[in-house]
């Protein structure tokens, strides 16, 4: 006899199913952000789920910084193609060379990023951008919405936000506002990856640990590639390690790790104590609420 | 048994000591990073504190940490390895009754907390009516700063025989009392030595253990349809699935099902998910119904049982608790209501009175709700809606209005008596 009772991972992922769902009934012109990061490989994944047999009803959208990791672009791509999916790519080094955008001077693409973002959402008239932001990621976004409402200039402002009552969800927006939507709000960093080893998702490698060529930086360990090569004066050494986080191949650090299949990541993640973000993210280090400013700003 | 999801919601009075005991829960279950915990000693040092101050851990935006108060719903997630925990952490202050309705919405338990040296106020009061008015089938009342009133056995009787007498009169399904010390973690998550007289289990393992699959409605079989698949690739052509998250009850492919509003019959052809066709469906599985006739039906329809049907009504009478600030609900006014899947107009016909939430009296005088009011209303609706009575059933029983200019959700409403036969 069943006991009709989900498992968090089937409760989770229903809930997830049924944002998708709802969004795609609502609104104009939905479109789902893909960082090639693992919220937003699983998210794509959910996305799937919530449609079959049809296709996902709305369109990807890629942020290109221009700093990607190869490994991620190819999975992208087969990605993109395997669902039957158009690829909307809002080009940052295209941005920067029509001079809409300057670099900024520490290489830094995070913040420049986002009105190119705001300007390709705009050009397409997406009224909806999917994120894979979690709640438990960052305090400032412990209090973000499912259904976080965006003015005519894509900014956040914490104070103008909707409330959400069960799971009634109110998308309705003006001509020029959007709505950004978190479907996997109320995962956990160890939920994502206990998803990723139960469902047998295909993952990019920088993920699982490997020997890789390092140097140390602030007590971070950078990879050396073209992204980050050594500079003078450094020395590389040889460790096994593997990335918690995939950003800007410039920017995002590796971890120490032997976990080189996903069972082995969840092991680790289930026994770490310390956030993915204070790990391996040199931009989420400057202050404390370096987070809420860039949301405010427009980013997720 | 796999492990399952529990969603809490908090309620407390300022300094009762909330933030530092969802502190102690995510703390003493090892649920904190070390680089949170690092942030939080260093804030703590700066301000001279000569402990670190659990509290901070809960903290929110730097607009409100510079004010020194917390306003909106926050969420914050453990697991032990019986359960994972979601919890709406909903603070005090002026908006405090909006906050505790949309913390409460979804929440299998409402933690309320007291200072056992005040005991019970007008506020643990309210916070109870709400908790009920939510439907929150379990609340557990945990009074705190048992360290300050020296561990009495007498004083935390006394706050629970009172509290428990209020409660009758609201008609708590289930209702548990815990002494505490959140800064010292008595009964937190660790049996107090210091309360040898109770012989309750400890906040976290009763939290742990908490029953919950009864709540859920397995009975009344509905199912609003959210979102119609038809693909149009080659191989799956003919295939029009109606998808939806089962409200309540359980279906199964061969059951007869009837569709609102048309009213046609149908029978259950099969109940399909990406991950291929299941036996059954309950709450809360996200799924995609085939039906073997082909009626129409589109969002905002309902599937349900022809022998259990919901209310089928354009006048609803409900409970609204009022969200907004800029505005107050009056009558004549209209707004769009969105209630399951479906989206309609709804107009104020009657306001029959407004609930004082500290002392549950009714003022049938009222001619207006303002921001954290709460009333009882007749709408009258553009199109039916397929209701039951909130108490039965809190997906079919809730909806929420939405300012036609502004667009902002003003308002939650919860379905009281219905009327005519379904
Ligand atoms: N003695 C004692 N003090 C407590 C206890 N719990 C909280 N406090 C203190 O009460 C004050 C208010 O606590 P806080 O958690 O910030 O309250 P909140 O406003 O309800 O979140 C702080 O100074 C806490 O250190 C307790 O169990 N015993």
């Amino acid at each position: 006899m069943s006991t009709h009772i989900l498992s968090e991972l089937r409760a989770l992922e229903a809930e997830s199913i049924h944002i998708f769902r709802e969004v795609a009934a609502e609104m104009q012109r939905p479109c789902l952000l893909f960082s090639g990061g693992k919220d937003s490989i699983v998210m794509l994944h959910v996305a799937r789920k919530a449609f079959a047999p049809a296709r996902i009803p709305f369109p990807v959208m890629h942020v290109d910084t221009g700093l990607n990791f190869p490994e991620i672009l190819a999975y992208r791509d087969r990605w993109i193609e395997k669902l039957g999916l158009k690829l909307v790519v809002a080009s940052v080094p295209d941005a920067i060379e029509r001079g809409f955008v300057k670099e900024e001077p520490n290489g830094s693409r995070n913040r420049i990023q986002t009105p190119v973002l705001l300007e390709t959402a705009e050009q397409h008239r997406f009224d909806a951008l999917f994120g894979g932001a979690r709640r438990d990621e960052e305090k400032a976004r412990a209090k973000e919405r499912v259904f976080s409402f965006r003015d005519e200039f894509g900014q956040w402002d914490p104070k103008n936000q909707r409330p959400e009552i069960w799971s009634l969800y109110n998308g309705k927006v003006h001509l020029g506002q959007s709505i950004r939507v978190f479907p996997l709000s109320n995962w956990t960093e160890l939920d994502v990856w206990t998803y990723i080893a139960t469902e047998g998702i295909e993952i990019p490698e920088l993920y699982l640990a490997k020997e890789r060529d390092v140097v140390e930086r602030d007590g971070m360990l950078y990879a050396v590639n073209v992204f980050t090569p050594r500079r003078d004066g450094e020395a590389a050494r040889r460790v096994l390690c593997r990335y918690r986080t995939v950003g800007d191949a410039n920017l995002t650090a590796a971890v120490l790790s032997d976990a080189d299949t996903v069972a082995k990541i969840v092991d680790e993640i289930a026994a770490v104590r310390i956030t993915e973000r204070g790990a391996t993210r040199g931009d989420d280090r400057t202050s404390e609420t370096s987070m809420e400013d860039r949301k405010k700003e427009g980013y997720f | 048994m796999p492990m399952d999801l529990l969603r809490l919601a908090t309620a407390g009075s300022v300094d009762d000591g909330k933030s530092t005991l969802i502190g102690r829960l995510l703390y003493d279950s090892k649920s904190l990073f070390t680089d949170q915990l690092d942030a939080v000693e260093r804030v703590s040092r700066d301000r001279g504190n000569d402990y670190t101050d659990l509290a901070l851990l809960t903290d929110g935006l730097r607009a409100e940490r510079e004010q020194g108060i917390t306003i909106d719903v926050a969420y914050r997630y453990f697991a032990t390895p019986r359960r994972k925990f979601i919890i709406a952490d909903t603070p005090g202050h002026i908006q405090y009754t909006r906050n505790m309705v949309t913390g409460a919405s979804t929440a299998d338990v409402a933690l309320i907390l007291l200072d056992a040296r005040k005991g019970i106020t007008e506020q643990s009061r309210r916070h109870a009516f709400l908790a009920t008015l939510l439907g929150v089938p379990h609340v557990v009342v945990c009074v705190n700063k048992m360290d300050l009133v020296d561990f009495d056995e007498g004083t935390f009787d006394a706050i629970r025989d009172e509290f428990s007498e209020f409660a009758t009169r609201l008609r708590v399904r289930d209702m548990t009392f815990i002494p505490v010390s959140a800064l010292q973690g008595d009964n937190v998550v660790t049996r107090s030595e210091r309360m040898p007289w109770f012989d309750g289990s400890p906040l976290l393992s009763h939290l742990e253990r908490l029953h919950v699959a009864s709540d859920r409605n397995l009975v009344d079989v509905r199912f609003p349809v959210q979102y119609v698949v038809r693909p149009q690739s080659y191989d799956v052509l003919d295939y029009r699935g109606y998808a939806g998250t089962v409200a309540s009850g359980v279906l199964k492919p061969g059951d007869r099902v009837v569709a609102l509003p048309s009213g046609l019959e149908s029978t259950i052809a099969s109940i399909d998910t990406a991950d291929g066709p299941v036996d059954e469906a309950y709450p809360p599985m996200a799924v995609t119904i085939t039906l073997t006739d082909e009626i129409d039906i589109s969002r905002g329809d309902m599937l349900c049982r022809p022998a259990n049907m919901p209310n089928v009504s354009q006048d609803i009478d409900a409970q609204v608790c009022w969200m907004d600030e800029s505005a107050t609900l009056m009558t004549g006014r209209k707004y769009a209501i969105k209630h399951t899947t479906r989206w309609a107009r709804a107009m104020v016909r009657e306001l029959s009175y407004r609930i004082d939430v500290n002392t549950l009296h009714r003022d049938e005088t009222a001619d207006s709700l303002a921001l954290n009011e709460i009333g009882r209303v007749m709408l009258r609706v553009t199109q039916p809606l397929f209701v039951d009575p909130y108490q039965q059933n809190r997906q079919t029983g809730s909806f929420i209005l939405v300012d036609e200019a502004s667009n902002k959700t003003v308002a939650a409403g919860m379905i009281g008596r219905t009327h005519g036969g379904g």
